[in-house]
């Protein structure tokens, strides 16, 4: 009886860490400056992480199956760069600009769909460990990306595509909108589905998983494959936002940023176990952070230490709970 | 008499409350060799890896030579002079023998550097000392099972031992490997080592060994020099009772054939395996570690390539993975619980319904949890699994309720052939008990077992058939009363043992 209290103590308060350290930083953070707290300052916040926040919520099932994926920002370039072509592509054939959107959309959540089966196929067929298979794709596409654009930059064509960028239904930023619903859905097929549940056991112990007769190859193969579908989400999203994609620019260091949230938010990096709102948190987390060391003036060039040590602080926290 | 060189005074150790060795005194002379017996689970292994520095007892107090000692880790043991051969070796395969030999105690030269000419000698030396046929620089992984276990020996011998720990040393090997092995134990006893031999090879303790002691439940029950005790009494005390009580009786005549194997081949695993199952019969698989029979199941599973014919109710029930096995009608419950059974951290309920999660979904595969967690309920009541919470993790139960949970999740599908491997392995006798009868009420309903264990009671006790595998081939095939220990013995190692019946 005593182990079961222990261990529901532990459910939980893996459950609500993030959640704990997320409300302390930010009553941290609206004491250091009066400006935290008001309301453009906390949705440029959410804005901003929504980018990376939506490439977590695949990293998490990555993640959680025991996997990695180090080619997000890469394949962000690549994928954002196609999208444009797409784009720009249909309003030079007279399309409707409403049409030509929908196709950049279109080519970006399929193009980020091959490449995330690509890279899955690469770690389950070709054997090889998801680390490698990603550093070798995390330098392809962005190779490709760079060759593409002359490793300059494509500019839209289409003034409604960059007007949906900036734009906020319901007063919430679009990605940040686009987040919420898709983790709401991802948190579903996490923790209710079939799915969900092999992508945990998978993680916990694939050897486990093969002989309780689950397609381990194919519970991975979708995980990178849904990755690559939210980084085509994530990245014509940031195309709007800037209504261009710069080939050298876009994505760079989005894969620190994403398995980042993915930590923080109480995913152990040894895979089994996490929870799809926590790396929603974990991106906030993260997007506190930085807001907050803007405000107090801590030179931005520094901000990858704080990032560096928060990372490392999670995960040294997480082997400490073990 | 001369002080004993090592004394354990009321060792006992528990695991989450239940204690696997309970206030053991043993105490162990120079120059003797000691039989440790006992069933599984009976706290042998428990009792060694404490003497080893593998665990730490929970109260009581180890001396050795008279003063108090405590093992933190295996190397503190090493250094204090206790050494263990395990079971399962324990060397580096890529690693030449002489640095296995030295692997982590390496020598060094004044300037930091590996003496590895020291090194070479002192292993040519320990190897010379033995007998064995095998070069320092040798590789590993070219080495047989034999040499690799005198590697083991050496790697113990190296520093100095006063006491010799080998556990089950003997599984692996053939009569004139265990003759040249059982000629250096006697040796080294003459040296005035100190001994223990583990073993549930009771013809062989009794050859080898001065003194035995037998644990039963993790209890000392019986300690005797060698010449006041049989085999057939060493049998009794560790089982306690007789042995037909423990094990259900026999049901009617079983009915048309379920499961047939033809010629069912995977190299370097085993090779033309063919055998039928019928519906409630319960038939054994019998033979040595290593004889192939575990592969054969992963086969049979879609868990390793094989060739051959398998059919289940005269359908082809070949796999490739598996799923395409389970929904063909098998089941197997894997020997190794913790690397390829269950998931310790998931809760109880989702572990019972991991093979069969199919069957609790509904459109878009959401999990139906209630239907799931009403099903747990059954299971729980089925099998009395001890489980207050079935949604607490796995890892709070016992592990004769895990093993219970493992096998339930084995038969959520209903299959109509399980095949259970080893499936009372480290589970207390009560644990065993109810394993047993509900493997028979399983037959008694219809379906085939294929029961593989390494415990010849189990076979004897359980089997209306026995199949037994030998280096990968099917060496032979017993009946009824033929089934016995001695028969088995025979066909699982191609020799006759002098004695072996119990």
């Amino acid at each position: 009886m005593n182990g079961t209290l222990a261990a529901l103590r532990r459910l939980e308060w893996e459950r609500y860490a993030a959640l704990g350290a997320l409300v302390l930083l930010s009553v941290a953070s609206a004491l250091l400056s009066p400006y935290f707290l008001q309301w453009q300052n906390l949705l440029n916040i959410v804005r901003q992480v929504s980018y990376t926040g939506i490439i977590a919520l695949g990293m998490t099932f990555v993640i959680v199956s025991g996997g990695i994926d180090l080619s997000v920002g890469s394949m962000a370039a690549l994928v954002g760069s196609l999208a444009l072509l797409a784009l720009n592509a249909g309003v030079e054939a007279g399309f409707p600009q409403g049409t030509a959107v929908a196709a950049a959309v279109a080519c970006a959540v399929l193009t980020g769909l091959a490449c995330g089966l690509a890279n899955g196929l690469l770690v389950t067929k070709g054997r090889i460990a998801p680390f490698i298979v990603t550093l070798g794709t995390m330098a392809l596409f962005r190779s490709l990306s760079l060759y593409m654009a002359n490793a300059g930059e494509f500019r839209s064509e289409s003034s409604l595509f960059g007007e949906l960028g900036s734009s906020a239904p319901l007063g919430v930023p679009l990605p940040a909108l686009i987040l919420l619903a898709l983790a709401a859905a991802l948190s579903f097929v996490f923790s209710r589905t079939r799915y969900g549940r092999y992508t945990r056991a998978v993680g916990s112990n694939a050897r486990v998983a093969r002989y309780s007769a689950i397609d381990v190859d194919a519970t991975r193969l979708a995980a990178y494959t849904l990755t690559g579908v939210m980084v085509g989400v994530s990245a014509v999203l940031i195309a709007m936002r800037f209504n261009s994609v710069g080939s050298s620019t876009l994505g760079v260091n989005y894969e620190l940023d994403a398995i980042a949230a993915v930590i923080i938010g109480g995913t152990t990096m040894s895979g089994g176990r996490g929870t799809v709102w926590g790396t929603v948190i974990g991106a906030i987390t993260l997007g506190v952070i930085n807001n907050m060391l803007n405000m107090v003036g801590i030179s931005p060039y520094l901000q990858g230490t704080v990032k560096g040590l928060v990372i490392i602080g999670a995960v040294f926290i997480q082997r400490q709970r073990q | 008499m001369p002080a004993p060189l090592v004394r354990a005074r009321s060792l006992r150790k528990e695991f989450a409350g239940h204690a696997v060795l309970s206030d053991a005194d043993v105490e162990i002379r120079r120059g003797e060799i000691l039989g440790v017996i006992g069933e599984n689970g009976a706290g042998k292994s428990t009792f060694m890896k404490i003497l080893a520095g593998i665990y730490q007892p929970t109260s009581g107090h180890l001396e050795l030579d008279g003063r108090l000692v405590s093992f933190g880790s295996p190397s503190d043991a090493r250094r204090a002079g206790v050494s263990i051969v395990p079971q399962e070796f324990n060397l580096a395969a890529d690693l030449s023998v002489e640095e296995n030999v030295f692997l982590g105690a390496e020598l060094v030269t004044p300037r930091r550097t590996l003496d590895r000419a020291r090194m070479r000698a002192r292993t040519a030396q320990l190897l010379a000392e033995l007998g064995a046929n095998v070069s320092p620089a040798d590789r590993i992984d070219g080495l047989s099972a034999a040499q690799k276990q005198l590697v083991e020996v050496s790697k113990a011998l190296a520093f100095d031992a006063s006491l010799l720990i080998l556990d089950e040393p003997t599984t692996m090997l053939t009569r004139r490997e265990i003759d040249r092995l059982f000629a250096v134990m006697r040796s080294l006893r003459a040296r005035g080592m100190a001994l223990v031999y583990v073993s549930h090879k009771l013809a062989e303790v009794k050859e080898i060994c001065d003194r035995v002691i037998v644990l039963k439940d993790g209890e000392l029950v019986r300690e005797a020099p060698i010449a006041e005790i049989e085999p057939a009494e060493m049998a009794r005390c560790m089982v306690g009772r007789e042995l037909r009580e423990i094990f259900p009786p026999r049901r009617g005549s079983p009915g048309p054939v379920v499961l047939e194997v033809r010629g069912l081949t995977s190299p370097g695993a085993f090779e033309d395996v063919s055998f039928t199952a019928r519906e409630g019969e319960i038939l054994g698989f019998a033979g040595l570690v290593g004889a192939g029979r575990t592969e054969m199941a992963e086969a049979l599973m879609g868990l390793r390539p094989s060739s051959g014919a398998v059919l289940v109710g005269g359908k082809d029930a070949r796999s490739r993975n598996a799923s395409q096995a389970v929904r063909r009608g098998l089941g197997y419950l894997s020997e190794d619980r913790a690397g390829s059974g269950v998931l310790p951290g998931f809760p109880i309920a989702e572990n019972l319904t991991l093979v069969s999660l199919r069957d609790y979904c509904r459109l878009g595969g959401v999990v139906d949890r209630e239907e799931e967690m009403l099903k747990a309920r059954t299971w729980r009541e089925r099998f009395g699994i001890k489980a207050a919470d079935l949604s607490a993790p796995l890892e709070s139960l016992s592990g004769g309720n895990q093993q219970k949970v493992s096998l339930a999740k084995t038969l959520d599908p209903e299959p109509r052939v399980v095949i259970v491997d080893e499936p009372t392995r480290g589970v207390d006798v009560a644990a065993k008990q109810e394993i047993y009868r509900f493997l028979s009420e399983l037959a008694a309903r219809g379906a085939a077992i294929v029961l593989i264990s390494s415990e010849l009671e189990e076979i004897i006790g359980m089997c209306d058939r026995v199949l037994v595998m030998r280096e990968g081939r099917v060496a032979g095939e017993l009946l009824g009363e033929a089934v016995e220990e001695r028969e088995i013995m025979y066909l699982a190692t191609g020799l006759q043992t002098a004695g072996a019946s119990a």
